[in-house]
């Protein structure tokens, strides 16, 4: 078969990148080798739309362990001789054709990267989004996602402790799911996903290879039509009781100290692993591709290299110890097949039956190597007008604020997501400490260390796309803010950067805008980026979604004890807002769900004052003075006040300081840097002591279970709860509730 | 007394009950590889513990294939001896699998996984204990006369209750024949239940119910029962 620049557009590349590689190889490309690049120089591999600009957010930090994207997750010290790693990672496309299929490996594939270091995973978070729930596909999805995350997850064996949800309708097309996974390992432990030493063994194991999710990563680089549907093909399947195995096998292998290098296979299989443990090593393999083992017949050596088959491994061992290798797969009945070794020339040559298929230098396929990095135009998007436009004084306070309250606790993005987390195993560890005393961020036990590792996922989109380096910021700030409110001090974070179609300029000016700032924001919070993924082309022909740039971020206790919980204590006891309270409703769920206004300014945050409070915040736990912090979001004060009185049902009697604030943004607005804290009465003084001259307000106590806002009778928490628990369910079963979602 | 945690090569829930037993209660436990057979090192006094996963996949009928394997070989025959076994969630289903209990568990009746705190009452306890939940075929089911038998021989341990310890259909979380969440067989040592008392045994996790379910199991050996809530009649 000849090979043209037709083929090469056929198989995604454009005209300038099919000139490249036959100047880089000095000859025309066979059919399998422009196959190696195609998948290789995808968006999803090679980053070349964004690896200009991942380069300027802080990737240093004195408790990083290994740099910033060099391996397959971030590793950060946890001190006691152990580390943690961990990544988030994005698996829309294939969740938007095949949402069981999509989310479970996706799933799958994050927890491959954190074991292929050697480390155990033990909790894993999603982050979420959908279109209107109201709506059959939007449901459709739903049910699909969650039931692949908790279908691989509980399978797996690994708790999903935390994560977001959020239903917008620029998410109807491209539904977004991004998981993410945290593990252990001890220091010593760790395994590089590096290729060195001549002449050693390269091992393929786990699954057998088959024409499951081939060109998944190309797909993954293009907006989704009408017709995407028909690339089913490109969606990979899982099998969590294999990757089970993988784990302990894996985690046994390394502990022979048998292994040099390893990778785990997920975008571009096998071409993807060799070339990059190749082009890290500086080294070369050669592959005998018929070895590699196979559940579908006649598998040409393009589709070998593809496969995007769950559940693999390729693994550099040290010559001579192979057998110790074949030993611990053998007892966990994985398929181990030596595929071929380790050469000194840095080129990778694949054979089929003695015929070379192809031959290409390992370094011109990666990033960093030869893989093309653009640079893309952007400019302000045309509809920023509107969002200046926007006047608060256009939009009347409304008369009856508990009718509003009624509605907004019913908001999909603000109503109990019961539905969805029950499904999901929880607990399995035995160390999710955030189950039975709740905390802003997820707390687990760092196993075998008394410490506690806090985790959370964040991104309000909304406020990215109003403004998108406040809200590049505010994704950042919440995050760490759910962290210090949970007891612990913030780390570091890992990215999974979601945004539209990169050669659209006002799409790329979102893009590099979110990014400088997270960037302001993770160095004022002392948090380096450890590394994740960008999935750009979520878009379809309709337009992009909201740029969303969804932040991992990973904190410590030293003593998991220590752990700050969300939910009042006791009856009397005192309630501060600590912050300020501003006259503010934009970009709220309130303005957006209830008063319909799709345009407004990201709401007020100034990333000085967050550090301020986030210090104070941490200042008041050390103390010992508060007993409870939960901080304000979406849905504003009034829905942070209820939520911390569902646990032990107990309810408040609150009223708004004196001022010029309208009393919807006081009760509904959502500016940000605001935490909610109950004091015991005996506590009081020393609260205030802390405090100092930090500006908080005193709102009221906590009852029996009374709601009384500013002096009028609200019912009683449990009605509340009620609706709150309810609301996406009844949604689901298709009976809307009194307060019908009209706003919707 | 000692404990044997079986390890398939989906359990997922084995390190946990080894951390519970060891660490919480401060018991002896041997991890045992599902394709073993040996069990010399255990007596009558001993107990056999089938932890929660997904043995080998459980892509069939939780607990089809784990029935087969070599180590479960021994496990009946131990059992057959009057040897204590327990089996937590996928251990349950294995027990019921190998007919080492009556009965068998359906998919739970809202067709969907669930994971969450529920509440148990055991046989004349003084009240109910807070014990997570986690599968997806956890819906206990025999017909009426295997129940009514289960019943009268007082072999029913545990069964789903509200927080003030009735035993109502809004309590019922997976749907189990007559609140069912525990049994035992008539010789009172083989022992099955869905949920997760290896859970709930640290207070850093803020629930030690957990305790008192395996405690008794001990004490049963002791026949020294202190705490009312415990009182299951091992």
């Amino acid at each position: 078969m000849e090979v043209t620049v037709k083929t090469a557009k056929q198989l995604r590349l454009t005209e300038e990148e099919f000139e490249l590689i036959k100047q880089k190889l000095g000859r025309t490309p066979n059919f399998t080798e422009l196959c190696a690049f195609s998948g290789m120089w995808s968006e999803h591999c090679s980053y070349k739309n964004s690896i200009k600009w991942l380069k300027t957010l802080p990737r240093e930090g004195k408790k990083m362990l290994v740099k910033a994207g060099e391996e397959n997750a971030g590793l950060m010290d946890i001190g006691d001789g152990f580390g943690v790693v961990f990544k988030i990672e994005s698996h829309n496309h294939p969740s938007a054709i095949e949402p069981f299929q999509g989310a479970a490996t996706g799933v799958g594939g994050i927890h491959r990267d954190i074991f292929t270091m050697g480390a155990r995973p033990i909790a894993s978070l999603n982050s979420l989004r959908f279109g209107n729930l109201k709506e059959a596909k939007t449901q459709h999805l739903l049910a699909g996602v969650v039931h692949g995350i908790g279908h691989y997850g509980n399978c797996f064996g690994v708790p999903t402790v935390g994560g977001e949800i959020y239903f917008e309708q620029c998410y109807h097309t491209n539904p977004l799911v991004n998981a993410m996974s945290v593990g252990i390992v001890k220091n010593g432990e760790t395994i590089s996903a590096t290729a060195k030493g001549i002449g050693n063994p390269v091992f393929f194991v786990g699954s057998a290879t088959g024409k499951d999710g081939i060109g998944g990563a190309s797909f993954a680089s293009a907006d989704i039509t009408a017709e995407s549907a028909e690339e089913l093909p490109a969606v990979q399947v899982g099998d969590p009781f294999q990757e089970k195995k993988l784990l302990e096998a894996c985690l046994e292998v390394i502990r022979t100290g048998a292994v040099v290098g390893m990778q785990d296979m997920g975008a571009a299989g096998i071409i993807c692993s060799t070339a990059e443990m190749s082009a890290k090593g500086e080294v070369g393999m050669r592959i005998d591709l018929e070895k590699v083992p196979t559940r579908q017949k006649n598998m040409k050596a393009w589709e070998l290299l593809l496969s995007e088959s769950q559940e693999r491994m390729l693994m550099v061992v040290e010559k001579g110890r192979e057998a110790e290798v074949q030993r611990v797969f053998d007892k966990w009945d994985l398929p181990c097949s030596e595929i071929g070794e380790v050469t000194n020339d840095g080129i990778l040559r694949f054979y089929m039956h003695g015929e070379l298929e192809a031959e290409i230098p390992a370094n011109d396929l990666v990033l960093g190597g030869g893989a093309p990095q653009y640079t893309r135009e952007y400019k302000e998007p045309a509809y920023f007008e509107k969002i200046k436009a926007f006047n608060a004084d256009s939009i009347d306070v409304p008369a009856d604020l508990k009718a509003v309250a009624e509605q907004l606790i019913t908001i999909p993005n603000i109503a109990n997501k019961r539905w969805v987390y029950v499904q999901y195993d929880s607990m399995v560890g035995a160390g999710t400490a955030t189950t039975n005393t709740p905390s802003d961020a997820a707390v687990v036990i760092a196993k075998p260390t008394n410490k506690g590792l806090a985790l959370t996922t964040d991104c309000n989109s909304r406020y990215v796309y109003a403004e998108p380096f406040t809200g590049g910021m505010i994704a950042v700030a919440e995050a760490a803010r759910n962290i210090v409110c949970s007891g612990g001090q913030p780390l570091g974070i890992t990215n999974c950067l979601n945004f539209g179609n990169p050669y659209d300029p006002q799409v790329y000016y979102q893009f590099v805008h979110a990014i400088k700032g997270m960037s302001e924001a993770c160095k004022k919070f002392d948090t380096p980026v450890t590394g994740g993924n960008v999935s750009f082309y979520n878009q379809n022909p309709d337009g992009a979604v909201y740029p969303t740039p969804t932040i991992g971020m990973v904190g410590l206790l030293d003593n998991v004890n220590a752990k700050m919980t969300m939910d009042y204590k006791a009856e009397g006891d005192l309630l501060f807002l600590v912050g300020t309270s501003r006259n503010d409703i934009n970009s709220s769920e309130y303005l957006h769900k209830i008063r319909n206004v799709e345009f407004s300014p990201a709401p007020h945050f100034d990333l000085e004052e967050e550090a301020t409070l986030q210090n104070k915040i941490a200042e008041l736990i050390k103390a010992g003075v508060i007993a409870s912090a939960h901080d304000t979001s979406e849905g504003g004060l009034f829905v942070t006040l209820l939520e911390s009185g569902f646990n032990r049902n107990l309810g408040v009697d609150v009223k708004a300081a004196k001022g010029e604030i309208r009393k919807d943004a006081y009760w509904f607005g959502e500016a940000q840097s605001r935490v909610v804290v109950s004091v015991k009465p005996d506590k009081v003084d020393a609260f205030k002591k802390v405090i100092g001259n930090h500006p908080y307000e005193q709102l009221g106590q906590v009852t029996s279970g009374a709601i009384k806002i500013d002096g009028s009778d609200w019912g009683t928490i449990q009605s509340w709860k009620e609706k709150y628990d309810t609301a996406i369910e009844n949604l689901l079963a298709g009976h809307e509730s009194e307060h019908a979602l009209s706003a919707l | 007394m000692k404990f044997g945690v079986v390890v398939f090569p989906g359990s997922n829930c084995d390190r946990d009950m080894q951390d519970a037993l060891q660490n919480d209660l401060n018991q002896e436990v041997i991890m045992l590889w599902h394709k073993d057979k040996d069990l010399s090192m255990f007596t009558k006094d001993d107990c056999i513990v089938l932890p929660g996963g997904f043995s080998y996949g459980d892509y069939l009928r939780c607990g089809a294939i784990s029935r087969f394997s070599p180590m479960m070989q021994s496990v009946i025959e131990f059992a057959n001896k009057g040897g204590k076994v327990l089996g937590v969630c996928n251990g349950f289903q294995v027990l019921c699998e190998s007919h080492l209990l009556p009965g068998v568990l359906l998919r739970n009746a809202n067709q969907q996984f669930i994971c969450k705190n529920v509440h148990l009452i055991g046989v004349g306890a003084d009240r109910p204990l807070k014990i997570p939940i986690a599968h997806g075929e956890g819906r206990y089911y025999a017909d009426d006369a295997t129940l009514d038998k289960l019943e009268a021989n007082n072999q029913v341990i545990y069964r789903y209750c509200n927080e003030q310890g009735e035993i109502t259909p809004q309590a019922n979380c997976n749907g189990a024949a007559r609140n069912i969440a525990g049994i035992c067989n008539e010789a009172r040592n083989v022992f099955g239940m869905m949920p997760h008392p290896e859970r709930a045994t640290s207070e850093a996790l803020g629930n030690t119910d957990g305790r008192i379910i395996l405690q008794s199991l001990i004490m049963g050996v002791n026949a020294v029962v202190t705490e009312k809530a415990a009182l299951v009649n091992f």
